[in-house]
């Protein structure tokens, strides 16, 4: 136990009715947890949420399954509207790909078990894709890094950082620690980046967001930042990207942008009045650094091209659509497009998932490449728009990885190489 | 002669291991490989280096909320490391030890260090951990 601090914790009447076990097994093992969470962090009470976004849903192996089936046979609840993360299988899709038979079981088991707990089967990692999404200043709890950053940055809705294990529990007893990004001051910006002589071109280009974010996370660590700057208004895709890749490379839950999030009207407001701890300028050169740190394949050679990390949404379907039309990928390299449930449907709907078939791409739904070993060994180098997939690939996948946007990654899939284009990069 | 430092202990428990140490914070996710113990973000500098059953040194935990996860397997695989020390209370760390106590009885050390007392822990020291929070350096 974290006998240091637990004397500061004060439980209200319901709390400790779960945790004296008068409320079930089941809320007694969540409350057990996150009181002791409580703790650790140095919360005196709990608080309530009233969402919750759950990414201990995916397979990571037997522990996480008996984690998942041991809440569940105790007869787990959810007390408030409840999302699920991605999978860690495509129930539709696996035998396509080099999924085993047994993870493919043992995946879907994990899936049924927090479907029993009554979470709604959403499987994607942009749960803020979806119709239903937290509103501004809504407390909730939710795990998966780059969803958590868009909630807080995006949204303007309050979350911690809830790792793998914590979400679930929130949800179960509906509480949390009363502590960290729920709470007003905690939410001020301390670090501060500005843009500096960026041209509005490369602002308005899809694949400065990715580098952007990558950036940010090595400066800010944990720490909430602002960034000011912009000559253009980056749209939810864009944020995503920057989000995504902050939560990559650092820590970030939260940053502002004076004029387009929804807590920082202003540089003041971000700050909340205060001084920053830190101030950098962000000049072209350093992202163009930045930007080449994310590639790792040494030379021109592609056996795959992957998009949507976090999962593509709707728009990003509808930017693709045109460029492939009349091409066709290189019979050498495989191009896939991971994406959730819904945005699947909507984009069948308007015609836009023919298009990639069309191209002789494929599309994997509910997981994503880094969540389900779906890659053949053959595949060696990958290429993606994506900073976090180009982050984590190396490690988890043990390819190399060549980092580009969307039109150079379509463009590449064409050619059967990598072409990465600098133009817009240079001076 | 030992030398003492006082941690605090954030998930209390006993562990002795050679201190595996890096100034870079470390996503399990994608940074810890759960079979083997092995460190594999391969932009990370203890990148190859193995920490199932050494002491390992961090200021805090970055990135994915699936390392609480990768913990948890790599705990249950029995090739987690010896204990966990890092720069104030990491949530994502201390999580794993209390959600493998609850489960399996028995978790990890998770203990919180002051930046004086993290600046004097190095790679190949041979450290001590007691369950409250004691730590004998290089006995």
């Amino acid at each position: 136990m974290a006998a240091s601090s637990t004397s500061a914790l004060r439980l209200s009447e319901p709390d400790r009715a779960m945790l004296d076990g008068s409320q079930g097994p089941a809320d007694q093992l969540a409350m057990r947890i996150v009181s002791r969470m409580a703790a650790v962090v140095g919360a005196e009470r709990l608080m309530d949420i009233t969402g919750a976004h759950i990414d201990s849903s995916l397979y990571m192996g037997e522990a996480t399954l008996e984690f998942a089936e041991k809440l569940a046979g105790l007869g787990a609840q959810v007390k408030v509207p409840t999302t699920l993360n991605v999978s860690g299988v495509d129930e539709a899709g696996w035998q396509e790909w080099e999924v085993p038979a047994s993870w493919a079981e043992n995946a879907r088991l994990q899936m049924i078990a927090y479907e029993r707990m009554g979470c709604t089967p959403t499987w994607t990692c942009a749960p803020y894709q979806l119709e239903q999404r937290p509103e501004f200043g809504q407390q909730v709890a939710w795990g998966e890094s780059s969803a958590i950053v868009f909630a807080n940055s995006v949204l303007g809705a309050r979350t911690e950082r809830y790792p793998d294990l914590m979400d679930i529990c929130a949800a179960i007893t509906g509480r949390v620690p009363e502590v960290g990004l729920h709470l007003t001051p905690n939410r001020a910006a301390q670090v501060h980046l500005q843009l500096e002589a960026i041209p509005r071109e490369l602002q308005e280009h899809d694949s400065f967001y990715p580098v952007l974010g990558y950036v940010l996370g090595g400066i800010a660590g944990d720490r909430v930042a602002c960034i000011s700057g912009f000559d253009v208004e980056p749209n939810e895709d864009q944020l995503k990207a920057l989000g995504a890749a902050a939560a990559s490379s650092g820590a970030v839950a939260l940053f502002h942008i004076p004029g387009v999030t929804p807590e920082a009207p202003t540089l003041e407001d971000a700050f909340q009045g205060r001084e920053p701890e830190e101030q950098i300028k962000l000049s072209k050169d350093r992202l163009r650094t930045a930007r080449s740190e994310l590639t790792t394949t040494p030379g021109t050679e592609l056996d795959m091209v992957v998009l949507g990390s976090p999962h593509f949404s709707l728009a990003e379907f509808q930017s693709l659509a045109p460029m492939l039309k009349g091409s066709s990928k290189h019979p050498k390299v495989q191009f896939l497009v991971t994406t959730s449930r819904a945005m699947a449907t909507l984009a069948e709907r308007a015609g836009l998932l023919d298009p990639i078939r069309d191209f002789g791409g494929r599309i994997t739904l509910d997981t994503c490449i880094l969540t389900t070993p779906m890659l053949p060994e053959t595949i060696r180098s990958l290429m993606t728009n994506s900073a976090k997939y180009a982050y984590y690939s190396p490690g988890l996948l043990n390819v190399s990885v060549a980092f580009g946007g969307l039109a150079e990654c379509v463009n590449s899939a064409v050619r059967g190489k990598i072409v990465q284009e600098n133009g817009i990069w240079q001076n | 002669m030992a030398e003492l430092i006082q941690a605090k202990p954030v998930v209390a428990g006993s562990a002795k291991g050679e201190a595996l140490v890096s100034q870079e914070p470390l996503s399990l996710w994608g940074g810890y490989d759960q079979k083997t113990g092995e460190i594999i973000d391969r932009r990370h500098p203890l990148s190859g280096q193995v920490a199932a059953g050494r002491v390992l040194v961090l200021p805090y935990s970055r990135g994915s909320s699936t390392t609480t996860a990768v913990l948890l397997e790599a705990l249950r695989a029995g090739v987690a490391p010896a204990a966990i020390l890092t720069t104030g209370e990491d949530a994502f760390f201390a999580l794993a030890g209390i959600v493998a106590e609850e489960m399996y009885g028995s978790g990890i050390p998770i203990l919180a260090l002051d930046r004086a007392a993290f600046e004097r822990l190095e790679t190949g020291q041979w450290i001590e951990i007691d369950f409250d929070g004691t730590i004998r350096l290089g006995a």
